[in-house]
């Protein structure tokens, strides 16, 4: 299915690979929970009032849920081994658009299948970039990252439009069975993407193409149409989380809705583990990674510290992932190894049996 | 030879053109005032658009310059406040922006990680070190300050070329020199075209990557100078965007974004045509700020086409001639080195 060989179901651990392989995100969810939890005793209570669940552990999913839906449009663009700057600006035109709408008296189906078809005209937009006139992605989409808020706010005319329609408003305050909308929304664009990638060739395909291009067009890919595909759903994913992010401020903020969120998502979708040079994706560990971040966010708001040692923190995990994904532990552990393996004077190599199995 | 300046005479034709607009429409825009008005205005923006010509060159892209000039404003308006002299206060922010950048440099080169996510890790850690020393706007009330915003030199018809403006242009006269004269200059085109054989042929990589990005961040903490004596205070939110604004005005000014080729030149004319585009909206009055972003975007999409044109037209022109000495690269791969190559275990 990936690059990887898939025939070892079960490795020398006696955990499937798929588990193993998910192990660092879980553990690094783990141990931001638990660190949560030590700084604030009650993260973890939950409790149903007005029909709907209220609590810490509730909100990180919650406030997660925007950078969680950017981050299943973004995993399948940089599996193509490219990338899109442009969806902090796509949720504000989409947020623009809803609220216009709205207020213009449309109805709440009108006002959020335009927002979702804008959503994925911008999506094609890029995809018209990078797949069919060769641009560089980060170029691309950096055309509409920078025009994209001057469109939004074109649309609400330098506004703040704010909006009372309480069907729309549900989409960020609304709940399903007790869960928050935004967190049920975010689990069903999920599970659509893993079915529509996943269980056809199109999730192959786009892999396909983040390892070689030039290949996957000889061996009979059709690169554009694929490429234009991912661009499209990572504006939809855009717009969906524009219009959450509108509906929680019951407003549309040109200026300020989803901005740096672009660069968010990207750090979920590399936390996930999926790599920056293309080639393979896990949409679900893309949701752990935007869950790690939003629970590292409301760990350092509830510790009391300032919320803008966010950024210190994320830069922190960002060159630790960096240097983990790097060549750097793979050269140490080799130097370890031969260190331990070299038949060195006085010294007995007991470790030698046990490190043979895996590697 | 001749096709190599051919982007950067089209942004000198797009300016001239664009500027003939403007004075058809507001016959005063062309007057000495609103040149030196134009030169003050954009000075940060033209310092640190020297750096970023040369990261983009290269083939990088450096996402921490707005995020270090708001850091520089922060640093000098806290210290001036606590007593640092500003003299002492310049050299040690310069000092740290160079050690700042060389870092992320040597993480690009050592690490072999794509320079994009390097620099936005550089961009929050510096903006979040903003943040920690102050969340306020400090405002800078030394007499230095004062005194060297006195200093101009007098333009025709009253006009006033600031401080400033002349470090913008000392800079990027230097910059200039620096990229189009010198050795150093030679290595960052060698790198941005094909790094693979740079290496090959004997280019120090690990310097000049380092180097690259340490100038790049010096020049930002210039820039972060030239704006704490613009606007005489330190805001950890100032100077948000700016690097959009840079990477907007370089890929104006003609630079590839692929790598390769570029002037420090027409960087500086894509930071006086953006100028251009405030002054016009400014002079018209009606217009709101944010068809700035748009006419910007717009501009940018044009001439990203036009780059990709000439890329297109002479690979034909290679294939029809066949000449097999140089040859372009298939579509859709970057030339990221040798680092591409193979998957990772992760």
């Amino acid at each position: 299915m990936t690059g990887r060989p898939m025939t070892a179901g079960f490795t020398a651990g006696g955990l499937p690979s798929a588990w193993r392989q998910s192990l660092p995100q879980i553990i690094a969810l783990a141990a931001v929970l638990l660190a949560d939890w030590l700084i604030f005793p009650d993260f973890f209570q939950v409790r149903l009032q007005d029909g709907r669940l209220f609590g810490s552990i509730v909100d990180v999913f919650n406030r997660g849920a925007p950078v969680a839906i950017l981050s299943i449009g973004m995993t399948l663009v940089i599996a193509t081994r490219g990338i899109d700057l442009s969806v902090g600006a796509v949720m504000a035109i989409a947020g623009a658009v809803a609220a216009t709408l709205i207020n213009g008296g449309h109805g709440m189906a009108i006002a959020v299948l335009a927002a979702l078809a804008v959503g994925i005209a911008c999506g094609l937009w890029n995809g018209l970039l990078v797949a069919v006139l060769d641009i560089q992605p980060i170029v691309a989409t950096l055309i509409l990252m920078v025009a994209g808020r001057g469109i939004a706010q074109l649309i609400t005319e330098g506004q703040i439009v704010t909006f009372v329609d309480p069907s729309l408003i549900a989409v960020a305050n609304g709940s399903f069975l007790g869960i928050p909308m935004p967190v049920v929304i975010t689990l069903a664009m999920l599970a659509i993407t893993v079915l529509l990638f996943r269980t056809t060739a199109l999730g192959l395909f786009i892999e396909a193409i983040g390892i070689n291009r030039l290949s996957s067009t000889y061996a009979g890919v059709n690169t554009r149409i694929v490429l234009a595909i991912a661009y499209a759903w990572c504006g939809l994913t855009a717009s969906v989380a524009g219009i959450i992010a509108a509906a929680n401020i019951k407003g549309a903020d040109a200026n300020n809705a989803g901005l740096w969120l672009e660069l968010d998502a990207i750090l979920a979708v590399v936390i996930g583990g999926t790599s920056l040079f293309g080639g393979r994706f896990r949409l679900l560990l893309s949701f752990i990674g935007a869950i790690i971040i939003q629970a590292m966010n409301t760990g350092i708001l509830l510790s009391g510290f300032k919320p803008e040692f966010n950024l210190i923190v994320k830069a922190a995990v960002i060159i630790v992932i960096l240097i983990m994904q790097s060549d750097a532990p793979a050269l140490l552990h080799g130097r370890y190894r031969r260190w331990r393996d070299s038949p060195a004077p006085g010294r007995e190599t007991p470790e030698r049996q046990a490190g043979g199995g895996a590697a | 030879m001749k096709k190599r300046f051919l982007p950067l005479l089209v942004t000198i034709f797009v300016f001239i053109l664009a500027y003939a607009i403007c004075t058809l429409q507001f016959p005063k825009i062309l007057s000495w005032r609103v040149v030196g008005n134009l030169m003050t205005d954009n000075a940060f923006l033209g310092v640190v658009a020297v750096g970023m010509t040369f990261v983009i060159i290269s083939g990088g892209i450096d996402l921490s310059v707005g995020a270090v000039i708001a850091f520089t404003g922060v640093f000098l308006a806290v210290t001036i406040q606590h007593g640092l002299p500003p003299e002492l206060a310049f050299i040690l922010v310069i000092g740290i922006a160079a050690i700042f950048g060389a870092a992320m440099g040597a993480m690009i080169h050592y690490l072999r990680t794509p320079p994009f996510i390097v620099t936005l890790a550089g961009m929050f850690l510096a903006r979040g070190s903003c943040f920690l020393m102050t969340t306020d706007s400090v405002p800078v009330d030394h007499p230095l300050y004062a005194r060297l915003n006195e200093v101009f030199v007098q333009l025709p018809q009253g006009g006033r070329l600031s401080l400033v403006g002349l470090i913008m242009l000392v800079t990027v006269a230097a910059g200039s020199l620096l990229l189009h004269q010198t050795r150093f200059g030679a290595n960052v085109f060698a790198l941005g075209g094909n790094r693979a054989a740079a290496a090959m042929m004997g280019v120090p990589i690990a310097r000049t990557t380092i180097l690259i990005y340490m100038l790049s961040a010096t020049l930002s903490a210039l820039a972060g100078i030239v704006y704490s004596l613009y606007t005489s205070s330190g805001y950890s939110l100032a100077a948000v965007g700016v690097e959009l604004d840079t990477i907007a005005a370089v890929v104006i000014g003609g630079t590839l974004l692929t790598g390769g080729q570029g002037f420090v030149l027409g960087t500086f004319i894509g930071v006086l045509i953006q100028g251009l585009i405030q002054t016009y909206i400014t002079f018209d009055g009606t217009l709101s700020s944010w068809w700035t972003k748009i006419v910007v975007g717009l501009l940018l999409f044009a001439f990203i086409a036009f780059h990709r044109l000439l890329v297109v037209l002479s690979a034909r022109r290679l294939q029809a001639g066949s000449s097999p000495q140089r040859r372009t690269e298939p579509a859709g791969t970057r030339s990221t080195g040798p680092q591409s190559t193979g998957a990772r275990s992760t």
